[in-house]
């Protein structure tokens, strides 16, 4: 977990996404509370996609046994960080939730409490509610960390989108598909 | 609507402008209903070879996008063509994608020629955008949703949720009453609407605009009792 093996240390990356703009995640994620309950549940690096946020994380290079810690603002696709990471966790944008539930990677998504309209907050408390992902708020994120019990969560079967188009087709008098 | 007329004809012959207005307005209204109660029935079997359906894609930014790509991957592109995407003056990233989208067809298939343009509309309204500025705004959106409408006269308008398909799916409507071109609107509620209908849902669902509405929750379903429940499309 961590730990020298044969020398090499084996990463496990901690994704932070926020989309386009959410300090009040960038900043607890980069606190002391977040990144001890991090460490210890055995992650050894936090790689932050910050947005357009004024908050900036503290970089780290994590040499004095701590978490390591970079940032960056955006990419123009996270797949890959998804793809690496051992821990997501991430805005409510449907978008990120259901590429990395997807990829199969362990999720945590915060809510925002700054928005008006919290109607993203339907989806994660649902798809939390079925257990593929665990719904946090930015205060009580280093408990969620704390408490996450991975091998519970429930895979996500993809979703399909044959049942629209069956359904398209047949209203515009298209023969069914074999 | 002969009976209608001959009755007020006395009364009103010497007031021309009148007659015409109210018989105009009747005509309007009675095409408004029965644009209304076509809603929603299936199109006749196409006969073979079946033409082609010019089709209207509207784009939004955030996840609206991916999911609209991800129901066109399943739909057949033979039958869906020209292919015209729309999406806001000021999403960047989506008509990206659907060109990626677009590319990738081209090179698996053999077809030639044009099949897909990409177009921008302005916005109703901005995100966090007062509603009172937002009323000019919707008309200025209305009025480019008119012009581009009359341009394209699609047969088939695929939307699921931003606020742009709105003034497009109500000047698709509005072109049915009059009779230029009866489109068929599908509007697919977005999967981050789980208890709540969006805004743009709820306008087109109330006013029976769309003739096919489908929604990925069945707490929708319930709700919403002339909707389609089709799961899950991400």
């Amino acid at each position: 977990m961590g730990e020298a093996r044969d020398g090499v240390k084996v990463k496990r990356v901690v994704f932070v996404t926020v989309g386009t703009c959410f300090d009040a995640l960038v900043k607890v994620a980069d606190c002391q509370e977040v990144k001890d309950e991090l460490y210890r549940r055995g992650y050894t690096d936090l790689l932050i996609q910050m947005g357009r946020g004024s908050y900036l994380p503290a970089k780290s290079t994590g040499d004095d046994g701590s978490l390591a810690v970079d940032y960056f603002t955006f990419s123009s696709s996270i797949a890959d960080h998804l793809r690496s990471a051992s821990l997501v966790i991430s805005h409510v944008g449907s978008g990120s939730i259901f590429e990395t539930l997807q990829l199969g990677k362990p999720l945590i998504v915060v809510v925002n409490e700054d928005l008006m309209d919290n109607h993203q907050s339907e989806l994660a408390e649902e798809l939390a509610e079925r257990k593929h992902l665990y719904c946090s708020r930015p205060l009580t994120l280093h408990q969620t960390i704390a408490s996450m019990d991975l091998n519970s969560l429930v895979p996500y079967t993809p979703g399909d989108a044959t049942p629209v188009a069956k359904l398209i087709n047949r209203f515009l008098g298209f023969p069914e598909e074999s | 609507m002969e009976k209608n007329s001959s009755c007020c004809f006395s009364n009103l012959s010497s007031n021309l402008p009148i007659t015409c207005l109210i018989t105009f307005i009747t005509i309007f209204l009675h095409r408004v209903l029965n644009v209304i109660y076509r809603t929603g029935k299936p199109l006749g079997k196409r006969v073979s070879p079946q033409r082609p359906l010019s089709t209207l894609i509207v784009l939004g930014s955030g996840g609206h996008t991916a999911e609209m790509i991800n129901l066109l991957l399943v739909l057949r592109k033979e039958r869906f063509t020209p292919r015209f995407y729309i999406a806001a003056a000021t999403d960047n990233m989506s008509l990206q994608k659907a060109r990626v989208l677009e590319n990738s067809l081209a090179d698996s298939s053999e077809t030639k020629g044009l099949s897909a343009e990409f177009m921008q509309i302005y916005r109703s309204r901005e995100v966090g955008q007062s509603y009172v500025t937002s009323v000019w705004t919707t008309l200025v959106a209305m009025a480019h949703a008119l012009w581009l409408m009359i341009k394209i006269r699609p047969q088939v308008v695929l939307c699921n949720g931003p606020g742009t398909c709105i003034p497009l799916c109500v000047i698709a409507f509005f072109i049915k009453v009059i009779g230029i071109r009866r489109s068929s609107i599908f509007y697919v509620e977005s999967i981050a609407r789980v208890k709540r209908l969006s805004l743009s849902g709820l306008l087109l669902y109330k006013l029976r605009i769309a003739d096919q509405f489908f929604v990925q929750w069945p707490q929708l379903q319930r709700k919403y009792p002339r909707a389609h429940y089709v799961g899950c499309l991400m």
